[in-house]
């Protein structure tokens, strides 16, 4: 009974296709021998990977893009597991606000958070510094990973948690020998989810670059409106595979349809 | 958003634990995180209301004082008023697709057995979660003039077609980034469906369709909505794909808001339009929430 028909299965397919295409075009083009953008039919060619290798300013921008994206996805790690074991654990005020404030970075467009921060960096001095970037990205990052601590941190049996207690354990030893590894999951997953959105970020960041900090989205954005070679489909192809192997990941810790279909 | 803050309302179970015995604990607990959201959240957004009532002056690029000007001139200026008007039919459009193809493919997806269930939704969901300056990329290699959708029209006798920095072609990479979004709530809907009740109405004589639109729909109508709102705020405020497929005329807001920024230099003129889309966003969400909790609270009452 659960048979979908066959005008059903044309219109899943015609979606499939839709969704792929952008997609795969960009990693046929990546191979092509030619100069132009065009698909490899004359055999394929690593030379436009060379190319990205090659390209100073991409090399510089994905190494800012990585070492960003891993700061800022432990940092906000660092900060949100305290915060969502305060805002599960604990009746206090001004819980409410809190918890909305976290939550906020994901109903605030990133165009005006970009604006606000372009803002506040000028008026104290820090226009352009990694540092500040970096509590940038924690911002926009903190909400994804609060959203799967406060779901793995409400799911837990707080027994175990007591046994060890009155078995004579000390706090810190129970949180790092009971609490920590039964949130775990949702520690590694809301890492990982973090990493991907800050890699991912073009909207906020590009206000808050200088030369020198420029992240991989924001200079292929750069690059793109300015010249259009293969070299751009080899980034992107290069983006996909980074992409895919985080993703896949993501589905061995924590099973990525949780996290997709809980993120809205 | 609207998943996890029901969710977090109740304490969680187990607070007999004598936790309590520093009160002090929240605090310290969230304090970090609460201090970097209030100087990289509260702060930045107040600066740019403050900014945007600010004068500007072309002639030394100097900012103070007080004035209306920039709000009057969205409302008055031609240009500021197209540029609004188009980002709403932009983005309704937009949205309006999304429905049309999201809200089926959900429910055939649904209808699936796994292996095949789980392949497709990570097949339709997880383009999501690569940059979206790849996607819109390729979407202007697909509609390009060499590209294949061109090699198309012209095998099929229509002839080449310029694709590229039109509505159209913004239109329809937004509905490529923004459909996630519309499955995802449409299908946590339909998860929550009992499939007994489709299958009774089937069984008391009701054709397919009658069954899709008497039964199935009314309950996934809070899916469809919610899934409505989220994607026309995206889509309101989305930079990369008009950025780079509409060109230098077809400006939406956000690309508005870039060039006052970083082009002319206006910048109270930028924070003026921020935020009003920031208004705009959060009354969109707002609305959304006090609907849906309305909806839930009659259906249990």
């Amino acid at each position: 009974m659960t048979r979908n028909g066959p005008v059903a299965l044309f219109f899943h397919a015609l979606v499939v296709i839709f969704m792929l295409a952008p997609l795969a075009i960009v990693c046929l083009v990546a191979f092509t021998p030619e100069n132009t953008l065009s698909l490899p039919t004359r055999g394929f060619s690593l030379r436009w990977f060379e190319a990205v290798f090659h390209h100073p300013d991409f090399v510089q921008s994905f190494w800012n893009s990585l070492w960003l994206a891993v700061l800022s996805a432990t940092l906000a790690v660092a900060l949100a597991v305290p915060a969502s074991l305060a805002i599960t654990r604990y009746e206090f005020p001004g819980r409410g606000f809190l918890n909305a404030l976290f939550l906020s970075p994901l109903i605030i467009p990133h165009l005006v958070l970009g604006v606000a921060m372009l803002r506040l960096f000028a008026v104290v001095g820090a226009a352009g510094s990694f540092g500040w970037l970096v509590a940038a990205h924690m911002v926009i990052v903190t909400p994804y990973v609060m959203r799967l601590l406060i779901a793995a941190i409400s799911g837990f049996d707080r027994s175990v948690e007591q046994a060890a207690f009155s078995l004579g354990a000390s706090e810190a030893t129970v949180f790092r020998r009971v609490t920590l590894p039964m949130i775990l999951p949702g520690v590694t997953g809301g890492w990982l989810i973090a990493f991907i959105n800050s890699f991912d970020e073009l909207t906020m960041s590009i206000f808050i670059t200088s030369p020198s900090t420029v992240t991989l989205p924001v200079r292929m954005y750069m690059y793109a409106t300015e010249s259009i070679d293969p070299m751009m489909a080899a980034v992107s192809a290069l983006i996909i595979g980074i992409t895919a192997v985080a993703v896949l990941l993501l589905d061995r810790v924590y099973g990525l349809d949780r996290i997709l279909v809980g993120q809205h | 958003m609207s998943a996890s803050l029901p969710d977090a309302a109740p304490a969680a179970p187990g607070d007999e634990t004598p936790v309590r015995r520093f009160p002090t604990a929240p605090l310290f607990l969230s304090g970090p995180a609460a201090l970097l959201f209030a100087a990289l959240v509260l702060t930045p957004l107040f600066l740019t209301a403050l900014l945007s009532f600010n004068q500007f002056d072309y002639a030394t690029g100097r900012t103070g004082g007080f004035t209306l000007e920039h709000y009057l001139a969205v409302v008055t200026d031609e240009y500021y008023l197209e540029i609004f008007l188009r980002t709403f039919r932009i983005s309704a459009l937009a949205t309006a697709i999304c429905v049309v193809i999201g809200v089926p493919e959900a429910y055939i997806l649904s209808r699936m057995s796994n292996p095949w269930r789980s392949i497709f939704l990570l097949v339709i969901l997880a383009p999501l979660l690569v940059s979206v300056v790849v996607r819109a990329f390729g979407w202007s290699m697909l509609l390009g003039p060499e590209g294949p959708v061109n090699g198309a029209l012209i095998a099929l006798g229509i002839g080449r077609m310029k694709l590229l920095y039109s509505e159209g072609t913004v239109v329809v990479a937004l509905v490529h980034v923004m459909l996630p979004f519309m499955v995802i709530p449409v299908w946590t809907s339909l998860q929550k469906l009992d499939p007994a009740v489709e299958q009774a109405a089937l069984s008391f004589g009701a054709s397919r369709a009658t069954a899709i639109v008497r039964v199935v729909a009314p309950q996934i109508l809070p899916g469809i909505l919610s899934g409505s709102l989220i994607v026309f705020g995206l889509s309101a405020s989305a930079f990369a794909i008009p950025g780079l497929l509409g060109g230098r005329r077809l400006k939406m807001v956000a690309t508005v808001v870039y060039d006052q920024y970083l082009s002319d230099l206006n910048w109270p003129m930028g924070a003026a339009v921020a935020v009003i889309l920031l208004a705009a966003n959060l009354i969109i969400m707002l609305t959304y929430h006090r609907m849906v909790e309305g909806h839930y609270r009659r259906r249990l009452g």
